[in-house]
């Protein structure tokens, strides 16, 4: 489904992410774990277009997508919540979730989408109307997410989309990208600093230290490994 | 009190006018944070093309609906020539790009038409004291402005338009083509620039003639907040009935005086504008 | 030894060096030569102004052209009312009242910022001009004000007055860039750029943020008024056509084109501006151009040049200049494994 070779990224002349490989199966939800500072927003930025990479090749869905830009990624069917989720706080909810399905073209199934996407969040519901910057933390979260689920992608990249949130809402959202997988297959990429969350719903996860790949291992190993989680997830 | 409800309806019109050229600067300011300076320069442009248009063909529409052409093409034209390079340059360089923009136009106009002003049509007959061409002038901005805030609060279409002005890269990634949304904001802002013009001119047109108006547009966007369409045209209006006053009161040689302060009254009370929206600023 | 003198000396040195090159170089050439000398002249004590507002301190002013057309009219109403008063006296008014005007519009626009000030500024140039159309009696409306001076001390009336011209106006020019470089080099030059740069940073560091734009802005158009003072000398007359809004963008065209942040960045956008518009005139008769295209053919040219300018090389002349010098003083590095 994605398979990143030899990736490096640079900020002007910082190194971000250097020689990363990463494979993500169909239907898996994969975690990126590691500290402040290791590259995995990077990484994500990399992937749906907004930072270009210095090298090495990225795939999805068999094509290149390397050089693509962003909002054809997007329209590709690659959903990415960016960190703190993006919300445009000068539109509605409605608004900011519509937004996200526009790009298709059957408007019935737009309709659906919206529906389906409320069901999903009921807290959305009430506030539908209201303009997005009024929304909490944990709501907007839940706003971002549906949205980038407005556009049925077949895969999800998530940035830390539990920090700052209540734990229990940071929960119920793991638990909602569980469902979603296993109703729909959906394909999820997740970054993550809360490792033991992330893991406790994933299948596999790959650990970044400085720009590369330190440790890939299914999820199990990952969280049975002591060594591992004390040095690099804080644990 | 005859004076007053005709100074009242003068400064209708005129302030019709100064809303839509204001608009214009606004849809442009909210798409790319970029006060079009060249913004009258376009509307000259467009309007002397209707002239040359309607003095070949003799029909007054054929030029105004030339001119809208025209205005358009320029707008995406200066949009993806001159702006879209310099997107990340700083606010500065913006700012003197389309200053310079308006020196080329002005001059290209006076060479290809002359600097002497030439008569210039109205829509309709002009006389008496609100004129079939002043209501002309107040109902085209009223349709105008309110299809361009329907088109923003009711449509896909200006949705991803909005999105692709407040955050270009969270539009990006939910797959709306900003780089086209940023054309076709300045396309359809120089529209409404080059229907400001063509209302502004008459009866003269020369290259000087809309410094005077972008003066009291620009001060109409920036009382009504830069980026707030719908406090523009209120602002607009207001500012054309206030310079009504003025000029019938004071002499109209004081009118641009008394803009400048207006401006800096407003301002510095509210320094975001009368319903601009005070973004904190980064430190 | 040069650096052991304290930098005023050394720039009134310098500036007395040019005055006396100034006024061999007049004695040198013609009447219409020593004219155009004198214009660089008072444009680059404009656009130097212009540099300490814009450049060094950040404030995007399109209104100078007010500022020249506060000074020409205070020196053509001396001139014209009070003929008692020496050129000097009237002159040193001029700049004086563009001062205060400058502190006035400074104060009004402190809290503007961006193109919020530009507009405002670009209102000014608009509507001050428009003051003589409303006060005729005294300000003779379009028409403008036209006088003569004498000037010229019995002892060197054989002397041209193209020639004479030109050194006073020089005199004036140099004395006031003496005056302007002292500023930019000290400590008000480096607290506008630190405002310029970023004010908050600039304010929390325990600089008045407020009072250095005003007085950026006094001294800016303090120039500006000296500028106008001197062309109404030089021509004789002051009409409100001669400081229209294309004045204004001119000004900061040369600005641009000069180097936006330096004084001798001026004096290349004066240089410039005069000999564009002599150039152009050459073009338009060689080529026999109509007066619709030869008039307006410099204010097109200023526009290219901002706009190429500012795509391709934002740092103007000057910066292209410095860019040359570093160059050419940097040695140029050995090959690895040959001894240097």
């Amino acid at each position: 489904m994605l398979e990143i070779e030899g990736l490096s990224a640079h900020y002007g002349l910082v190194r971000a992410l250097s020689n990363v490989n990463l494979k993500v199966e169909e239907g898996s939800i994969t975690a990126i774990l590691g500290a402040n500072g290791a590259g995995k927003t990077t990484l994500l930025r990399v992937i749906s277009g907004l930072v270009r990479a210095s090298e090495g090749r990225i795939t999805a869905f068999g094509e290149d997508i390397t050089t693509t830009p962003t909002d054809r990624i997007a329209r590709s069917g690659v959903a990415h919540v960016p960190e703190g989720g993006g919300v445009i706080p000068e539109l509605t909810v409605e608004e900011n979730l519509r937004l996200g399905a526009l790009w298709r073209k059957d408007r019935a199934d737009r309709a659906k989408a919206l529906d389906e996407v409320l069901e999903l969040f009921p807290p959305l519901v009430p506030r539908r109307s209201r303009a997005a910057g009024t929304l909490s933390g944990g709501e907007r979260q839940m706003l971002a997410i549906g949205r980038g689920l407005m556009g049925r992608p077949r895969l999800l990249l998530l940035d830390e989309p539990s920090l700052g949130l209540a734990p229990m809402v940071a929960a119920k959202i793991m638990a909602v990208l569980r469902d979603l997988r296993a109703d729909t297959g959906l394909t999820v990429l997740l970054v993550e600093q809360n490792a033991r969350s992330a893991l406790s719903i994933s299948d596999y996860g790959f650990v970044l230290g400085l720009g590369e790949v330190v440790a890939s291992e299914n999820a199990a190993t990952l969280l049975a490994d002591d060594q591992l989680r004390h040095a690099y997830l804080g644990f | 009190m005859t004076t007053f409800f005709n100074l009242t309806l003068a400064g209708l019109s005129s302030g019709a006018v100064y809303a839509a050229l204001g608009l214009s600067l606004v849809i442009i300011y909210r798409a790319t944070r970029v006060v079009n300076f060249a913004q009258p320069a376009l509307a000259l442009i467009s309007s002397y093309v209707a002239y040359s248009v309607t003095k070949d063909t003799g029909s007054y529409w054929l030029g105004f609906a030339a001119a809208i052409v025209v205005g358009t093409v320029l707008g995406v034209a200066v949009e993806r020539l001159l702006v879209r390079p310099l997107r990340d340059a700083g606010e500065l360089s913006a700012i003197i790009a389309t200053l310079g923009l308006l020196l080329v136009l002005q001059a290209v106009s006076g060479m290809i038409w002359s600097n002497e002003p030439h008569a210039f049509s109205y829509a309709f007959d002009f006389r008496g004291r609100f004129s079939a061409a002043d209501l002309f002038a107040v109902l085209a901005v009223v349709v105008t402005a309110s299809g361009v805030l329907l088109l923003f609060k009711f449509t896909s279409l200006g949705l991803r338009m909005r999105a692709a002005a407040f955050n270009p890269e969270v539009a990006r990634l939910l797959g709306v083509r900003v780089g086209v949304m940023l054309t076709l904001g300045w396309g359809l802002a120089a529209a409404v620039g080059s229907l400001a013009g063509m209302l502004a001119i008459p009866p003269f047109i020369s290259p000087t003639t809309l410094d005077e108006v972008f003066v009291f547009a620009l001060t109409a966007a920036v009382l009504g907040g830069l980026d707030n369409p719908l406090g523009t045209i209120v602002g607009g209006l207001a500012l054309g009935i206030g310079l009504s006053y003025v000029s019938g009161l004071l002499g109209p040689e004081l009118v641009p005086l008394a803009a400048l302060a207006i401006l800096v009254a407003v301002l510095a009370v509210r320094p975001a504008g009368l319903f601009g929206r005070a973004t904190a600023r980064r430190v | 030894m040069l650096n052991k003198l304290p930098p005023v000396v050394v720039h009134l040195l310098a500036a007395l060096g040019c005055l006396v090159l100034l006024v061999l170089l007049t004695f040198a050439t013609d009447p219409f030569t020593n004219l155009r000398i004198a214009t660089v002249g008072y444009y680059l004590i404009a656009v130097a102004g212009l540099a300490l507002l814009t450049g060094f301190n950040g404030q995007v002013s399109l209104g100078h052209g007010a500022f020249m057309f506060i000074g020409a009219y205070t020196v053509a109403l001396l001139v014209k009312r009070v003929p008692a008063f020496p050129i000097w006296a009237d002159l040193l008014l001029a700049t004086a009242a563009g001062g205060v005007a400058g502190l006035l519009a400074g104060a009004a626009a402190a809290r503007l910022r961006g193109p919020y000030l530009a507009g405002a500024t670009l209102a000014l140039a608009v509507g001050l001009p428009a003051v003589t159309q409303r006060f005729p009696d005294l300000l003779a409306g379009s028409n403008g004000l036209s006088f003569t001076v004498n000037s010229q001390p019995a002892g060197l009336r054989s002397i041209p007055s193209t020639q004479w011209q030109a050194w006073i106006v020089w005199l004036a020019v140099l004395l006031a860039l003496v005056v302007l470089a002292n500023l930019a080099r000290g400590k008000l030059g480096r607290t506008l750029r630190a405002v310029r740069d970023d004010e908050v940073a600039a304010s929390l560091a325990g600089v008045h943020v407020g009072r250095t734009k005003i007085l950026a802005f006094l001294v800016s158009s303090a120039c500006g008024g000296l500028a106008g003072g001197l062309q109404a000398f030089l021509l004789g007359t002051a009409a409100p056509g001669s400081f229209t809004v294309a004045l204004s963008l001119s000004l900061l065209a040369a600005l641009v084109l000069g180097g936006l942040g330096s004084l001798w960045g001026a004096l290349w956008g004066a240089i410039a501006l005069v000999y564009f518009q002599v150039w152009t005139d050459d073009i338009a008769e060689m080529l026999s151009l109509r007066n619709d295209i030869s008039d307006n053919l410099p204010l097109a040219l200023y526009g290219v040049v901002l706009i190429v300018i500012v795509l391709a090389f934002p740092a103007g002349i000057q910066g292209g200049l410095r860019k040359l010098w570093v160059r050419v003083r940097r040695p140029v590095p050995s090959q690895r494994g040959e001894a240097s």
